[in-house]
């Protein structure tokens, strides 16, 4: 079957395997291309295939004066940059304490910390909506974010890492007269940057596709995001114009899409870093 | 160690907690306590409070067929998305992890569904679902198939969105298999092939053993996200036909946000927090006492 080579050829995959693997590569893709021929074309060839189909943007340029994108674009981008702003800030404050500090009660606060991990705010959807409208934010985009400003998987993954790194470092800083949020910030951010840009992959994109929570609190242009906008277009707005459904489908997923396939190996390799720590 | 110089060193580490404890403290663990309480009471109406209420929305639930419904569905839900999902992500992985032609592009379409939006995608499956004119029905039009309502069809309809469930998080799992295999030593293989063992006798008596803390790990994902996973039921079915594709969280969503019965939500919510609540204590104490390979 194969030549003997130095390479040790054992257990390879075979022509079968190959062929599989793509089968199953292309029908994952699948939905994906459709989507992309429809939003590419004029709505008449939406589903006639044929190679030489004139190619158009027109669709796009439709959806976006159809519904106020550009509004919710903002929306999202301000969003997304709050909350992980506010993540990465109280993250790396909380995980520097687990990591570096004895204190009566550390291990049942680090317990209180890691209940978020299984009781996300995404089920406690009608007490958080109480608790919004007693402080009077309903429908801003504060609203949304806030109940994910304190992430217990932040404060997880950081404080893995800061408790690697050696402590000859941070005591030789202190010798040098460092105070301890200066060598946090000289020493330890720094050195966690790997950690931090993986967490910040996950997050935008989590907090870029989620959807239930802001539909549940905004009900105005001013504060929906892209999804929320998304939904409340193709169901309402539209009848059934696949065409520019489809358009504003890709519109809507393309920042994450593009970025995704310029930076493939840091998406892959942030979301193996996050969920193994 | 206390290695703070000074002894003020507790109050730092307290103020370097305060603003992350006060924020989860607000928004998980007071809105868990709360609800459990609001469960006992009425809705309140038009400024009057809710009174005391004791089992009663408890009650409206064991009577309520929906949620009964939602109950079963999710169930099966769950049954479906996590094997199938977990299975197609180590299938994935070991494909991905050997030197295949192509491995780049299959890798990348494995795992693109997972970048993008839920809602998105839904839209897109919503497309692809559509009697007469999506994909699909385009396909099984060629073999000369009827026509069918996937989505509008009691029977298919829960299966229809299990689908999309399941090609949204596979390409999720594959990652941490993927993590993991490339962390095997390479002499494993050399060792076996030296014992000249078949394939599958290396995958199920090397490999999978070896994978099983990474089974875990994405099971217990799985379980969570079985739970969590509604945005494309909004999308595709809002629940129906009459209900068959509803799910406990869409119907809390409805039961909370449709119809302001905000005390029977909450009866609900319970019955989230506690299956979270035992996925997570089983976690605890029955997973990470026992797998310790690595």
């Amino acid at each position: 079957m194969k030549a003997p080579s130095t390479r040790l050829a054992y257990n390879e995959p075979g022509w079968l395997d190959t062929a599989a693997a793509w089968l199953l590569a292309l029908l994952w893709i699948l939905p994906l291309v459709y989507t992309v021929w429809t939003a590419f074309h004029p709505s008449e060839y939406s589903t006639r295939f044929e190679l030489l189909a004139p190619l158009t943007l027109d669709n796009f340029a439709r959806a976006w004066e159809a519904a106020p994108f550009a509004r919710y674009f903002l929306n999202t981008t301000l969003l997304v940059l709050l909350i992980l702003g506010c993540q990465l800030v109280l993250g790396t404050l909380a995980a520097y304490a687990f990591a570096r500090y004895t204190f009566p009660g550390k291990n049942v606060l680090f317990a209180l910390v890691l209940v978020q991990l299984m009781i996300m705010p995404d089920i406690l959807l009608v007490e958080n909506y109480k608790t919004m409208a007693r402080l009077g934010l309903v429908d801003t985009l504060v609203a949304i974010g806030l109940p994910y400003f304190a992430s217990a998987f932040a404060i997880f993954l950081l404080r893995q890492t800061f408790l690697g790194i050696p402590k000859e470092l941070d005591e030789a800083a202190r010798v040098e007269g460092a105070s301890p949020l200066q060598i946090l910030w000289r020493v330890y951010v720094p050195l966690a940057r790997p950690v931090y840009t993986a967490f910040a992959l996950v997050s935008v994109s989590f907090h870029w596709n989620n959807f239930l929570w802001p539909v549940i609190i905004t009900n105005s242009v001013g504060s929906r995001p892209l999804t929320v906008g998304l939904q409340v277009f193709s169901s309402t707005d539209q009848g059934v114009d696949w065409s520019i459904i489809t358009a504003a489908t890709l519109m809507t997923s393309a920042p994450l899409l593009i970025g995704f396939l310029l930076f493939q190996r840091q998406f892959v390799q942030s979301f193996m870093r996050a969920g193994i720590k | 160690m206390l290695h703070q110089p000074s002894g003020n060193s507790a109050l730092h580490a307290y103020l370097l907690l305060l603003p992350a404890l006060v924020l989860l403290v607000a928004f998980t663990h007071y809105p868990a306590v709360a609800t459990l309480i609001d469960s006992f009471f009425s809705t309140p109406k038009g400024g009057r409070p809710g009174v005391w209420v004791g089992l009663e929305n408890y009650e409206v639930m064991s009577g309520d067929p929906v949620f009964w419904k939602a109950a079963t569905n999710n169930l099966w839900f769950a049954l479906a998305t996590i094997p199938a999902s977990i299975g197609l992500a180590l299938v994935m992985a070991l494909w991905v992890n050997e030197r295949m032609t192509g491995r780049g592009f299959l890798r990348m379409a494995y795992f693109t569904p997972t970048v993008l939006p839920m809602i998105a995608v839904a839209n897109i499956w919503l497309f692809f679902y559509t009697p007469g004119y999506g994909l699909l029905e385009q396909i099984t039009g060629l073999f000369g198939l009827p026509s069918h309502n996937w989505l509008g069809d009691q029977r298919t309809a829960l299966g229809a969105i299990t689908l999309v469930a399941v090609w949204k998080e596979a390409g999720f799992f594959m990652i941490f298999y993927l993590a993991a295999l490339q962390s095997l030593s390479p002499s494993l293989r050399e060792a076996a092939a030296i014992e000249g063992a078949s394939r599958w006798y290396f995958f199920r008596r090397v490999q999978w053993p070896l994978l099983m803390p990474t089974t875990l790990f994405v099971m217990i994902n799985a379980v969570i996200n079985a739970v969590r996973m509604v945005d494309h039921v909004v999308v595709l079915t809002r629940g129906g036909p009459d209900n068959a594709s509803t799910l406990l969280l869409y119907h809390l969503y409805e039961v909370g946000f449709k119809f302001w019965d905000t005390a029977y939500a909450a009866a609900i919510t319970v019955v989230l927090l506690a299956v979270l609540a035992s996925v997570a204590l089983f976690q605890f104490f029955v997973l990470d006492r026992k797998v310790h390979y690595q």
